[in-house]
């Protein structure tokens, strides 16, 4: 427990977007994914803007491009579903490489892809310049319910350890011999989430009595608060209001 | 099933928002009162035990394999207010820290993944827990139809949304036919690892099953070498009321919201997105698109006034006569319950 408790998606660094207090950035990355889902699909120029306004941030957060991009990979799902809508969609069709293709499927292809990948890209800036802590501590300072906030808290912390003792599970089962191939197996598999379970549920009972015998009385002490100054509001409310003038102008435009 | 941003429009989402807000705020409260101040802790372990069991790989033919969802599990294991706080937790965790699921479609995602299967899961578990006969293979056979039904309910819930707020006009009947068709297969091997799941708890800490709370027997003592029922029998069933209440009402209060309201926002919303067409430009294009004869097109433009009244009523109609039918063969079922233990508790007072 000693060591840094860094998910696997941050990034260490010193730019100025690392420095910057977690709610502003919790914050501006919310805006911005508002302006985005809000703006006219027919307006595709507006999007390569904000993918601009993106690039700018990661250029200054320092975040190298292919890792960005590998970390893009996880909307293939929607991707897949994306292509298949000029299929089925309904309305006026029209002609592509012999293919009869419905126009207002590719408008909700293009939609759903260009909006989703924006989004994405912006929540994956935020995680990989924003820590674990500081992520929930700037929840809090927007006014998350506290105890949503804690809850959050306790799955992140023992998220890896509940993970590390499924793969200790997993480890002791193939160490004796059993493979998983098939639905035959399931009765295994499923007992071993049931005796998980039980295992994280007596976990949380020791360590709320742990909590408990230190003086836990139903709220987290705050050690430290954030707090931001209007500089770093104004600041990290760039990307929003820079998206949202684009917006404005796809819409007027 | 994770929904990206841009796949429901901002209206919708906004009220798909408060819908997810209202019921978080509700389980909070309902939470705090099961678990008082083991609340934090004990939530947060199990969050983080629905987040690693999704990471478990079930295999089932040919290299392909499935992953629990885990809203039905959680309902019958810690209770439907923690359940859902848990799955809402890793769905925002999800959504914040591993760009799974939109940020503005967070709303969208906790109304269909965490409250939808959750509630659906649990009402259905509970209903059928009261008619079995008491036992730990009825309790299995629960969930394997809670968790059955819990994922095609949560199709359903999308399906709607979608229908009131997708940004692409495909038939709703295609998107029926295919969210609730791959969900009821991805429902079935739900089903089967949930019942798998739940009965290898229940045999292990039956006490530790939510869902089972009332089912543990009696307390036997041995007195001068026979069974003797201990004395303390009285106060169990009248906690398992109370509780039953309590899920009632809030069944019935969280479905009156929904219908009520998701419904009169239904009629409202395309109102809203045909006049913005209409209103961004009157040109060929925009004539075409609401001409095309799509059910989207056509929802709203009509008669505003009446569609949005007839379809927040209709919501409220159907969730009061689905309750009126429900409670009624539960006070059925409950009476005869009575009947059958009245003269053993009659014997018991004399």
């Amino acid at each position: 427990m000693g060591a840094g408790h860094a998910h696997k998606l941050y990034r260490h660094g010193h730019s100025p977007v690392h420095g910057l207090p977690p709610h502003t950035k919790l914050a501006a990355v919310f805006c911005f994914v508002i302006v985005v889902v809000s703006t006219p699909r027919e307006a595709m120029w507006a999007f390569a803007l904000y993918a601009v306004l993106l690039a700018a941030v990661a250029y200054a957060a320092r975040v190298p491009a292919g890792f960005l991009l590998k970390r893009l990979l996880i909307e293939i799902p929607f991707v897949a579903f994306a292509v298949l809508m000029p299929f089925v969609a309904q309305g006026e069709r029209v002609d592509v490489l012999g293919m009869s293709l419905s126009v207002n499927g590719l408008w909700g292809a293009w939609n759903v892809l260009a909006k989703g990948t924006l989004g994405v890209a912006a929540s994956v800036l935020l995680a990989s310049t924003t820590e674990l802590r500081e992520l929930l501590l700037g929840l809090q300072r927007l006014r998350l319910p506290p105890l949503l906030v804690q809850i959050a808290s306790f799955m992140i912390r023992y998220g890896d350890v509940i993970t590390d003792e499924m793969r200790r599970m997993k480890i002791a089962r193939e160490s004796r011999g059993f493979e998983a191939s098939g639905v035959k197996h399931w009765g295994v598999l499923a007992k071993s989430a049931g005796a998980l379970f039980i295992r994280s549920y007596e976990r949380g009972e020791r360590v709320h009595l742990a909590m408990v015998s230190r003086g836990y009385a139903g709220s987290m002490p705050v050690i430290d608060d954030v707090s931001a100054s209007r500089a770093q509001w104004s600041y990290a409310l760039t990307l929003p209001c820079a998206a949202l003038v684009v917006c404005l102008l796809g819409w007027l435009l | 099933m994770h929904v990206p941003d841009g796949f429901i429009n901002a209206p919708v989402s906004a009220a798909a928002g408060v819908v997810a807000a209202g019921a978080v705020a509700v389980s909070l409260r309902g939470a705090r009162r099961e678990l008082d101040e083991r609340t934090a802790p004990l939530a947060g372990l199990v969050a983080a035990f629905i987040f690693a069991v999704q990471m478990l790989n079930f295999p089932v033919a040919a290299g392909t394999s499935g992953h629990l969802l885990g809203g039905a599990l959680a309902a019958i294991l810690v209770g439907p207010y923690t359940g859902v706080l848990c799955v809402s937790v890793v769905l925002l965790m999800q959504g914040v820290l591993f760009a799974d699921g939109g940020l503005t479609a967070l709303g969208v995602n906790i109304t269909d993944m965490a409250i939808t299967t959750t509630v659906v899961a649990y009402l259905v578990f509970r209903g059928l827990v009261k008619v079995l006969p008491r036992g730990r293979r009825s309790v299995t056979v629960a969930s394997f139809v809670a968790a059955l039904l819990s994922v095609p309910a949560a199709a359903v819930v999308f399906t709607l949304i979608y229908a009131i707020g997708g940004t692409t006009d495909v038939s709703i009947g295609k998107v029926a036919t295919a969210m609730v068709g791959v969900h009821v297969l991805i429902g079935i091997g739900e089903a089967v690892i949930t019942a798998l799941t739940v009965g290898a708890v229940v045999a292990v800490r039956p006490d530790l099953v939510y869902g089972a709370r009332g089912l543990h027997r009696p307390l036997k003592l041995r007195v001068a070498g026979e069974l003797v029922d201990a004395p303390d029998t009285a106060p169990a069933p009248v906690a398992a009321r109370g509780s039953h209440r309590k899920v009632w009402i809030t069944g019935l209060v969280t479905s009156l919201v929904l219908a009520g309201f998701v419904s009169f926002y239904a009629s409202a919303n395309p109102d809203g997105l045909e006049k913005v067409a209409q209103d961004k430009g009157i040109d060929s294009k925009t004539e075409k698109h609401a001409s095309d004869g799509s059910p989207l097109a056509g929802y709203g433009v009509k008669d505003v006034g009446d569609a949005r009244l007839s379809g927040g009523l209709a919501g409220v109609i159907g969730v009061g006569v689905t309750v009126v039918a429900g409670s009624g063969i539960f006070w059925v079922l409950r009476r005869r319950r009575t009947a059958d233990t009245s003269p053993s508790q009659i014997t018991e007072t004399v």
